[in-house]
């Protein structure tokens, strides 16, 4: 019961600051409409590298265009997603070192909404929107996909644990700077680094990075996994097929073990002690 | 001479402080090397000697790019926030005051940020590149001399580029608009995504011709041994020319900036 009630009060504190962070971003309408394309930019020039690759090429490691730009598509929709949520997470190092964090300790909200709410950035609505882009183009260009009832339950289904397991993923990174102040850089490998692995089929990798993003970093549950069971491949691992659906309990149990790793993570926090 | 020198030299060292930051940095980029390599191994295995490199090749010019990513700023940053806050908040004015250069000065300080980065974050990616996958190394130490030659130069382009970018917060005021269309063309046209080489047609052509190729195409090329003889020397030349155009820009530009534009505060 006190555990709900404080998760509703996270919510509501997180929605607040970042609806005072919207207003603030709209008070400079022009910029934020440049900035919001900067955003969209940037991420279409990741998917132009990969449309170069297949100008020269019509298949990398098996898979054809459109099948890349779903895993493309899916993918970056569901980091879009986090990054928008949750993307704030890698300023915690320079609040510890600068001492900014101890304003949000005194403050009585949730220590995890004011830090994940913190400068709110409405423009990665740019990123989101762009991998959305993507998917509605692989979409309508797959060949001979059949859908049944579950595949279509699994498009939503998957882009929301991925967007879970991402954010989750967000937190540790943040737990970890309580730690490592100066090691923000850290959780970009496996946020943005996660993200561009993601949207490349997982045969072009070595079996023992897939298994490690599978068993270890569970990023595999993002997209690889229920997005080969929508466009009907095999996975690389051969795993049984039910856990191409295990994607929201994944989401969960990142989700608990990044919450127990932020609350040690806080508890240890000594401030600079001056 | 010996104040540029002072200041390079605390531009290396100011950046060295920053420890835990640089094996967080090696990290990244180690990770970013491994995810591109395996993509690189896919397309060449397609193609096995697209843009004239074989796979060897290919993948060796990833690990080149990870280990120049940060000494060649991509993504902007060394002098740049800092200096675009000083013409914002008016300090500019203290610095345009001194006895010394503020070109030569910042174009100091970032080659010294440069040579430790250069050490400090692009050895121990490729000597990670170099042990799980099969490279091309340089035949000769001389190969090794032109390709830290060319990574210097294609440093001194970055500088100049980096120094327009921010000569634009004179009449901007913010500079972040401009920092990220710069920090775009960049990573694009650098061949940090991919090779300009494998780019096709007249895009591949015009990518080439650009001062961004001199960041990481050329030295890579040096590296690789693409150019040799006459062909190194008119490669560095390409990127020396570049290096003076866009220094020269800069002075004019930061010439009308000073004249025209008055700075603010109170």
């Amino acid at each position: 019961m006190g555990e709900s009630r404080a998760l509703l009060e996270g919510l509501r504190c997180y929605g607040l600051i970042s609806a005072m962070w919207i207003r603030s971003t709209m008070t400079y309408r022009a910029s934020f409409v440049m900035t919001t394309f900067g955003n969209f930019a940037a991420t279409v020039l990741d998917f132009v590298a990969i449309l170069l690759m297949f100008s020269q090429v019509d298949s990398l490691g098996g898979f054809s265009l459109p099948e890349v730009a779903f895993l493309y598509g899916t993918s970056s929709t569901a980091f879009g997603l986090a990054d928008l949520l949750m993307g704030s997470m890698d300023r915690l190092g320079r609040r510890v070192r600068d001492g900014t964090l101890d304003t949000l300790l005194v403050r009585p909200a949730p220590v995890l909404a004011q830090v994940a709410a913190d400068r709110f950035a409405l423009r990665r609505l740019g990123r989101i929107s762009q991998g959305s882009f993507v998917l509605v183009w692989a979409l309508t260009h797959l060949d001979g996909l059949q859908w049944t009832p579950l595949k279509l339950l699994l498009m939503p289904v998957m882009l929301l644990s991925g967007a879970g397991i991402f954010s989750a993923i967000f937190v540790l990174g943040g737990a970890f700077q309580f730690l490592a102040s100066d090691a923000s850089e850290v959780q970009n490998s496996f946020t943005y680094g996660g993200n561009t692995l993601l949207q490349y089929p997982p045969t072009v990798f070595a079996k023992d990075l897939v298994r490690g993003v599978t068993f270890v970093v569970p990023l595999a549950f993002v997209n690889w996994l229920p997005a080969l069971r929508i466009l009907g491949r095999d996975d690389p691992l051969g795993l049984p097929g039910w856990v191409d659906l295990a994607g929201p309990l994944v989401a969960v149990a990142c989700c608990a073990v990044a919450g127990l790793a932020w609350r040690t993570g806080l508890r240890s926090y000594r401030s600079t002690g001056s | 001479m010996s104040l540029y020198a002072a200041v390079a030299v605390s531009g290396f060292r100011r950046h060295s402080t920053y420890r835990v930051a640089t094996a967080a940095g090696i990290f990244t980029n180690t990770v970013f090397g491994l995810i591109m390599a395996y993509t690189y191994i896919a397309l060449w295995d397609q193609r096995p000697h697209l843009g004239g490199y074989d796979q060897s090749m290919a993948i060796t010019y990833v690990w080149i790019g990870q280990a120049l990513f940060i000494t060649v700023a991509v993504l902007g940053g060394g002098f740049q926030d800092e200096l675009i806050e000083r013409i914002r908040s008016g300090d500019v004015a203290i610095d345009l005051y001194r006895p010394a250069d503020l070109q030569a000065w910042w174009l100091a300080s970032d080659l010294g940020r440069a040579a430790f980065h250069l050490i400090g974050r692009g050895i121990v990616p490729m000597l990670f590149g170099a042990l799980f996958f099969d490279l091309t190394m340089p035949g000769t130490p001389l190969t090794w001399v032109f390709f830290i030659l060319s990574v210097a130069i294609g440093v001194v382009v970055s500088f100049a580029l980096r120094y327009l970018v921010v000569l634009s917060a004179f009449w901007l005021m913010d500079g972040g608009g401009v920092t990220t269309i710069s920090g775009l063309a960049t990573m694009f046209f650098s061949g940090m995504l991919l090779p300009l080489n494998v780019f096709p047609g007249t895009l591949g052509e015009v990518a080439r011709l650009l001062p961004w190729s001199a960041l990481l195409q050329v030295p890579a090329d040096i590296f690789l041994g693409v150019h040799t003889g006459s062909g190194l020397l008119k490669a560095l030349a390409f990127q020396a020319g570049w290096a003076v155009v866009l220094l020269g820009t800069g002075r004019a530009l930061q010439a009308v900036a000073t004249r025209k534009v008055v700075v603010q505060g109170g």
